[in-house]
């Protein structure tokens, strides 16, 4: 069995993005996605601090403290893109505005509850940031993670024990193994890596699988 | 004449009293108003409730305050950072009280304030830790989370341009919390790159009117 990698993820999750979809992507993993989009598209990426028609990272030379993404990274503005403040730019992601969000995820819940701001440790310093506000908000929540833990426990969970992000706010999970809808008669099993059965799937995976 | 231009940082912060609750504005260091920060730990108000999305970067800034022993408690949504050992120690240490809010509630909560609603209700957080505690209501089907406003008796900010009425432009994501906080405090005081002339700034991009802005005080260029 052939897992996907991480820039296979990212790919997969870019290809189920349309064109004229307005679309946040997490901190993280999700970043990735960024690499995957077809340029020659018309897709907003919205970053939350206050970008619409984020571009890529700029040239080495040309970074501008004033223009970061919500990881605090330098990248730079689309002909086209705009500024704005904090309150429009969350009313964007709380207002129903986005169309998809891409989020990292501890764990997901076999109905869609996603944890993954806080591992509850008693000496964790917890950091939110928008995390709650882009799972209520978007339209739609992608969720990409690895299948496992480094510990390999599934991270598809009957019931989240990390503290909840949002309750039943996921619309797909991919991961290194498979692409899998949240519906409301459960997981439904989309694609799965190359060389991988259902059987094997299910077996890695904490909760029952409908198949494809 | 109104002139809201100060000639000094030390006279723009005048007034801030011990046990004052300051927003500040900036997103990690875009937007932040190091300048401002500077001369308020040089200023010596203590006992305060800082509010900023985050929590300080490194031994600067936002960071330096914290440890000068000069915040009580922090209202934030991402204290968490790579370079966030000041605070990390502190909170650790029982040393620094931390009011976690998720981001877009600290942005509406500020609003609120500015707007002068008494709380809203918001889907954001219910069935969280966060939302613990908190009243809840059902309408139209969907959960939401009673959240109160956050008035600040000083707003310290960071924007591009202003002038002498307090009109302001900011540089692109560095504009982030400024304006809604600008909104919310008592006195907002807002450091800029360059004072204009009243009428140089188009009345059609004006971001912040001067209605928010009670102090403006230029940092010399070289610092930005």
């Amino acid at each position: 069995m052939k897992r996907f990698t991480r820039d296979e993820i990212a790919q997969r999750v870019a290809r189920d993005i349309p064109e004229g979809a307005y679309v946040n992507l997490g901190i993280g993993l999700p970043t990735l996605v960024a690499n995957h989009l077809d340029p020659a598209r018309d897709i907003f990426l919205h970053s939350e601090n206050g970008l619409l028609g984020m571009g890529p990272a700029p040239a080495p030379g040309e970074e501008d403290e004033d223009l970061i993404n919500a990881g605090k990274q330098p990248v730079t503005l689309l002909t086209g893109g705009a500024y704005f403040h904090h309150g429009d730019s969350f009313a964007m992601m709380r207002g129903g505005h986005l169309d998809i969000c891409v989020l990292g995820a501890f764990q997901v819940a076999q109905n869609g509850d996603l944890a993954n701001w806080h591992t509850g440790a008693p000496d964790a310093i917890p950091a939110v940031g928008g995390a709650m506000d882009l799972a209520v908000g978007a339209r739609s929540v992608f969720v990409m993670m690895e299948h496992q833990t480094k510990t390999g426990e599934s991270k598809i969970v009957e019931q989240c024990t990390y503290p909840l992000t949002g309750i039943g706010c996921v619309s797909r999970i991919y991961t290194d193994l498979a692409v899998i809808d949240v519906t409301p008669q459960g997981l439904r099993v989309r694609e799965m890596a190359e060389g991988l059965s259902l059987d094997a799937l299910q077996t890695l995976t904490g909760v029952a699988l409908l198949p494809i | 004449m109104v002139d809201k231009i100060c000639d000094s940082l030390a006279e723009a912060l005048a007034g801030i009293h011990d046990g004052a609750t300051v927003m500040i504005g900036g997103f990690g260091n875009a937007g932040l108003p190091a300048e401002l920060i500077d001369a308020l730990i040089a200023q010596g108000a203590t006992g305060l409730t800082i509010v900023n999305n985050n929590a300080g970067n490194g031994d600067i800034g936002l960071a330096a305050l914290m440890a000068a022993g000069r915040v009580r408690k922090l209202i934030c949504s991402f204290p968490r950072q790579i370079d966030s050992h000041v605070f990390d120690g502190l909170y650790r240490a029982g040393k620094i009280e931390l009011e976690l809010t998720p981001q877009g509630n600290l942005a509406e909560r500020i609003r609120a304030a500015g707007a002068g609603i008494g709380g809203f209700f918001t889907r954001t957080g219910y069935g969280t830790l966060l939302a613990a505690g908190k009243e809840t209501r059902e309408i139209n089907g969907q959960h939401y989370v009673l959240e109160s406003p956050i008035h600040a008796d000083f707003a310290l900010i960071k924007a591009h341009k202003g002038d002498r009425w307090g009109n302001l432009v900011y540089r692109k994501a560095a504009r982030n919390f400024g304006p809604i906080m600008a909104m919310a405090a008592n006195c907002t005081i807002a450091q800029v790159s360059q004072v204009v002339p009243l009428g140089e700034l188009d009345p059609e991009v004006i971001v912040t009117p001067g209605i928010f802005v009670q102090r403006v005080v230029q940092i010399a260029k070289a610092s930005q």
